[in-house]
């Protein structure tokens, strides 16, 4: 059967029989960079689309249906009218910040895609800290968001890059506690231990209540740190018109679309990864039989499978509850989630400890 | 691929935003005009400068902050022999975490967690 660590070996395979080591490694380099644009720009039309999609779904209306099949082109033409957009900078913006923030975007989403396993054995660099990694770099997208409304010099970006900043730091300090608690049951940083460690069932049904407490603190920090309703301050397009990005108009625009898209999929498939097995098949302790049919379901639709239905309870919640207040959101923040998880990753280290978990 | 994967990210992130920037600045044909550079704000002139002082409540969230993200970098070592180590890391942990309490306290009693 063939799986996408098969293609990438007998790939490599055949490269180094064509060519010396150097011309493999710069083929390979190659390659690898168009894989990852074109994975930026099938997520960013599938999300668009989805989330289009999932909100005329749960408002009862149609959504997009003119563009193609079902609109499902309705994405690409959005694309093609952004890009003969102009994209204005304005007056007295500070023009290099301005001009860069997009960049940051787009440079700190795609460098979150190095560790993650795609699949069994598929992922661009199996780094040994893995997980830690994944947190060092996602809170530098705070800095892009910050830049943005810092330079925009108008006061809608300035205020919603501040909150935005306020609300995506206090939210990391639980998400990172909920990830520490799959690391000290795991006893690993890599994410292909991780993933090797639910080979006999997913973590989510290993770990008893503390660690489907930790999946929730994990669901609700994430969904604030990618700025989403109902956490979505940042944009609150009822009181700051468009936050951060008010003043960016074309392409400038669409990057910053782009990567809060490719940023909600990274946080979901690192849920994944770390609660629901990622790319690993559904396993029941030693039920072969049982176990032997999910092995014939490839990993990558698996992994895909899992970060999509996260995906979708992530857009559920946008479309099911009201924006928070700033207040509120600290609050919630600071004086539930924080203490909750700190409480809750002690009794997951007893856990471990005893070896409770199965 | 080992360590020469943040290179190829880098790069194709740059060449991504910079290609589709550089196709959208080809493909229009800007105009000139006094009033497109002007900070939007629903269509009436800005009032003041922008860039003032802000709130101080914003500062003092990022300050405990700090102090609860650099205990975290600390947990990380921690975690991963924490299950080797056995009873003795969770006792330590719970010191830390005491500790770590006390200060959380100090802050909230201060009202550096109180909004406004």
């Amino acid at each position: 059967m063939w799986s996408f660590s098969e293609i990438a070996n007998n790939l490599h395979q055949w490269l180094t029989g064509q060519f010396n080591d150097t011309w493999t490694l710069i083929i390979e380099m190659v390659l690898a960079g168009l894989a990852v644009i074109s994975l930026f720009a099938v997520l960013g039309l599938v999300l668009v689309l989805m989330e289009r999609k999932v909100s005329a779904w749960m408002q009862v209306r149609l959504g997009p249906n003119r563009v193609g099949p079902k609109g499902m082109f309705q994405t690409l033409a959005d694309t093609v009218k952004l890009m003969i957009k102009e994209g204005v900078t304005p007056a007295n913006a500070d023009k290099l910040m301005f001009n860069l923030a997009p960049f940051l975007a787009i440079i700190v989403a795609m460098l979150l895609l190095a560790p993650i396993a795609f699949a069994l054995n598929f992922q661009l660099w199996d780094i040994n800290i893995g997980i830690f990694y994944i947190a060092a770099i996602s809170s530098l997208s705070v800095i892009s968001i910050l830049m943005a409304g810092w330079a925009s010099n108008n006061k809608y970006s300035l205020l919603g890059a501040i909150r935005s900043g306020a609300q995506m730091v206090s939210y990391e300090l639980s998400a990172g506690l909920s990830i520490l608690t799959i690391v000290v049951l795991v006893g690993d940083l890599k994410i292909s231990s991780i993933v090797a460690s639910q080979a006999n069932g997913w973590w989510i049904f290993k770990g008893h209540i503390p660690v489907i407490i930790a999946f929730l603190t994990f669901i609700v920090a994430a969904t604030a740190e990618t700025n989403r309703a109902p956490f979505d301050m940042a944009e609150a397009e009822s009181e700051l018109t468009a936050g951060f990005h008010t003043e960016y108009s074309g392409m400038k625009f669409a990057l910053f679309f782009l990567a809060e898209y490719v940023n909600v999929f990274i946080v979901c498939s690192i849920g994944a990864i770390l609660f629901l097995g990622g790319p690993m098949p559904l396993h029941i302790g030693n039920w072969e039989g049982f176990n032997h049919v999910m092995d014939y379901i490839p990993s990558s639709v698996w992994f895909f499978g899992k970060t999509f239905f996260l995906i979708f309870l992530i857009m559920w919640v946008r479309w099911t509850f009201p924006r928070l207040r700033i207040d509120q959101l600290l609050n919630l923040e600071w004086k539930y989630l924080l203490p909750i998880s700190m409480i809750n990753l002690l009794l997951v280290t007893a856990i471990a400890i005893l070896k409770w978990h199965f | 691929m080992g360590a020469s994967s943040l290179i190829v990210l880098i790069i194709a992130a740059i060449a991504f935003s910079g290609i589709a920037i550089l196709i959208s600045k080809l493909v229009l044909k800007a105009t000139v005009n006094k009033q497109k550079g002007e900070p939007y704000e629903c269509g009436v002139p800005t009032q003041g400068k922008t860039w003032v002082q802000l709130n101080v409540g914003y500062y003092l969230f990022a300050l405990v902050f700090l102090i609860f993200d650099v205990e975290l970098v600390f947990l990380y070592p921690w975690a991963v022999v924490a299950k080797s180590i056995g009873w003795i890391a969770l006792v330590e942990i719970v010191i830390f975490f005491f500790i770590l309490f006390i200060g959380f306290l100090y802050a909230h009693k201060k009202g550096a967690l109180k909004w406004m």
